[in-house]
């Protein structure tokens, strides 16, 4: 057991903060300016050797064992840089059930950040419940065609490709009618709505309606009836830590809040300061677990339910210094709100905890 | 940067594990059951254990044994003793078995004749006296009693290394309580029935369990790099760390506990379950070398 950075590990670190010090200034954490540079930000990282490190070789990544993202997110945060793009999820959902073809077709692009992603899950109708999403897909010739409406599609008005679940067998089971596609975002038949947040961020999500866009039939992701899998996949690796990722940016936060403030740290930034730390810690041994195989499946659950603990103590601890006076400091507050929803709400977690963890009867 | 356990530390805490399962109380009424006390006495002390520091146990090693006999509620001293031992390695004084003292009381010093205490930085011998009032019903506190002897003195950097290992032990044996006392409800939401269905069933319930085990999962982390740091980093920094793994793992311990006796409703409040006995034990070892929120510093790594 070892806390402490490998030579390798250290040298990458320097690198990267070398790299940082010259261009995370280029870079906006947040608002619009964020969002007009993000895909540059990503490709940026991807240049400089810092973005896909633990992925294939074979599609662009570096096959470096899984804690180098825990030195990315550090350092990243460190250097109040921008996050890391959270799309793990959707390497590992088209990673293990995609063809060949598909996979050398658009991994590397997804990799490398020339080509934006989002993930077209939840319906108006079908959130948690995300099996009874009335999305369809029907085959015409070569191509399916799209009718139906998504919403909470984080990235879509940035995206230029979308992983969609749609039912392509109404007859079938609802779990076995459902099938994966990546669709092509521009393109007619899609409109894409933004949806702002309680935080007043607008370009956060969208609501994206489908009315007779097409995909070839070559692009549906698996079998036709097998997008439960796919969609399992991506959930469960949603919710891992390397893929919830950026965790230090709590502690930067923390520290922030600390500095501002003229007397003693309320209990409440001192018992988030402490479970920042837990996350810090508990994502290093998740992710040095990873080598011996683990697949994290519900045990992303347990990750996801602490970080969004942490998430939303640090939340509290914000309203707490600023009050209602504060617009940035509310703004956290108000956006740590989300994290019990998004990527499976913590009841959801709790049901699977529960259930294929401990034992319990459903 | 690989955090993971070797293999002999995995092998050192299934050991621990299966020595607490066989010998500790599987009930409350076995608490009483001197022959067991006996037996599993003399199983503890046959694996030399007791003496892991001076034998060159790592922080992380020592952890996990306490971690495991909290869970099982081993009775018979345990923590006491490796701390004890640990002053003993660090001072070069006599290698016995001996209790530990803090301040005028020899704690977990059940059937011990002798303790060791450290005073600023100062190590004294003492003897055991008459046991003292206590609610943990796995341990026993006597009172420091004559002669009182100094034997020896420690610099400054050891005397915290020492304190940062008590944080840890003192940790570890609060989370392995909460561990026995979720182990316990979790089995118990499988087999109680109402409303003709096992109660692990509902959502209040099972979200109950799952929130214990993600608290757990929590402590786990935070306390393995406590337990590293005893001997990997400066003292002071082992220190913090061990400090922001207590207040951590007191606080996610006594919800666990507080959960356990809840799930198992008006079972949970009768003296016959096991349920306060993890939490009494998670209580006591809070107690001992206490952190408070207040002393956490916020300049974080
Ligand atoms: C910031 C953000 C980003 C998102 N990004 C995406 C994205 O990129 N792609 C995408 O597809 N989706 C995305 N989502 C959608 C997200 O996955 C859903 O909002 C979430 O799964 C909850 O579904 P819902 O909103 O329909 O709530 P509902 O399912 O209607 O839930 C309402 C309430 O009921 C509770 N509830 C529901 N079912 C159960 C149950 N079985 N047991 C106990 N309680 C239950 C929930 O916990 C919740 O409190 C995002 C959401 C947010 C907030």
């Amino acid at each position: 057991m070892d806390f402490r950075d490998s030579p390798e590990e250290a040298a990458f670190r320097t690198r990267l903060q070398d790299w940082l010090a010259e261009n995370a200034k280029k870079f906006p954490t947040s608002g619009d300016e964020y969002w007009a540079k993000a895909a540059q930000w990503h490709q940026a990282l991807y240049e400089g050797g810092f973005f896909g490190t633990s992925w294939p070789k074979a599609y662009g990544g570096q096959e470096l064992p899984p804690v180098y993202d825990v030195i990315v997110d550090e350092e990243l945060a460190r250097a109040g840089a921008p996050a890391r793009p959270s799309l793990g999820y959707l390497v590992i959902g088209l990673g293990r059930h995609g063809s060949e073809e598909l996979r050398q077709r658009f991994l590397p692009g997804m990799i490398n950040g020339t080509e934006r992603w989002c993930q077209g899950f939840s319906e108006p109708g079908a959130g948690s419940d995300l099996a009874s999403l009335t999305t369809t897909a029907t085959l015409e010739g070569d191509h399916y065609v799209l009718n139906g409406h998504k919403i909470w599609t984080s990235y879509s008005d940035d995206a230029d490709w979308c992983l969609v679940l749609a039912r392509t067998d109404p007859d079938a089971p609802r779990h076995k009618g459902i099938s994966g596609f990546i669709v092509n975002m521009h393109q007619p038949g899609i409109e894409q709505r933004p949806l702002p947040m309680i935080s007043g961020v607008t370009k956060e999500f969208g609501q994206v309606l489908f009315d007779g866009a097409t995909v070839p039939a070559d692009q549906m992701v698996g079998a036709p009836g097998e997008g439960w899998k796919l969609a399992m996949t991506v959930v469960s690796h949603e919710r891992e830590p390397s893929t919830l990722g950026f965790t230090a940016r709590y502690g930067k936060t923390v520290r922030n809040l600390a500095a501002r403030l003229d007397g003693e740290p309320s209990e409440s930034l001192r018992w988030a300061a402490v479970q920042t730390e837990m996350l810090r810690l508990h994502v290093r041994r998740r992710l040095s677990e990873q080598l011996d195989g683990l697949s994290h499946g519900p045990d992303g659950s347990l990750d996801k339910l602490l970080m969004t603990w942490v998430e939303q103590s640090v939340g509290h601890a914000s309203l707490d210094a600023g009050g209602t006076r504060d617009a940035e400091l509310l703004g956290t507050y108000l956006y740590s709100r989300s994290q019990s929803v998004m990527g499976g709400t913590s009841q959801i977690q709790k049901n699977i905890i529960a259930t294929r963890i401990i034992g319990l009867e459903a | 940067m690989d955090v993971r356990l070797t293999t002999e530390q995995r092998e050192l805490r299934e050991a621990a594990a299966r020595l607490a399962d066989d010998l500790g109380p599987g009930s409350v009424i076995d608490l009483d059951d001197a022959d067991r006390v006996a037996r599993l006495e003399k199983a503890v002390a046959a694996t030399g254990w007791r003496s892991l520091r001076s034998d060159g146990a790592s922080g992380v090693e020592v952890a996990l044994v306490v971690e495991e006999f909290a869970r099982g509620l081993v009775d018979v001293p345990f923590l006491g003793p490796v701390l004890a031992d640990d002053l003993q390695a660090r001072s070069g004084t006599a290698a016995e078995s001996v209790a530990l003292a803090v301040g005028g009381e020899a704690v977990d010093a059940r059937g011990l004749r002798a303790a060791l205490r450290l005073v600023d930085n100062r190590i004294e011998t003492t003897g055991v006296g008459e046991p003292v009032f206590g609610i943990d019903l796995t341990r026993t506190n006597a009172a420091v009693a004559d002669p009182v002897t100094p034997v020896g003195e420690l610099a400054a950097d050891a005397a915290q290394r020492w304190q940062a290992l008590a944080l840890v032990v003192t940790t570890a044996d609060i989370l392995g309580a909460a561990r026995g006392a979720h182990a316990l409800a979790c089995d118990y939401a499988k087999v109680r029935s109402q409303y003709g269905k096992t109660i692990g069933s509902f959502q209040a319930v099972a979200h109950l369990l799952a929130e214990s085990l993600a608290l757990i999962e929590g402590s786990v982390s935070i306390l393995r790099y406590a337990a590293w740091a005893v001997d990997e980093l400066d003292p002071a920094e082992a220190l913090r760390a061990g400090r922001f793994a207590k207040v951590y793992t007191e606080r996610a311990a006594r919800t666990i506990c507080e959960t356990s006796i809840q799930v198992h409703g008006g079972i949970g409040n009768t003296w016959e379950c096991l349920a306060h006995v993890f939490l009494r034990r998670a209580l006591t070892s809070g107690a001992l070398f206490p952190v408070s929120l207040e002393e956490i510093d916020l300049g974080l790594s």
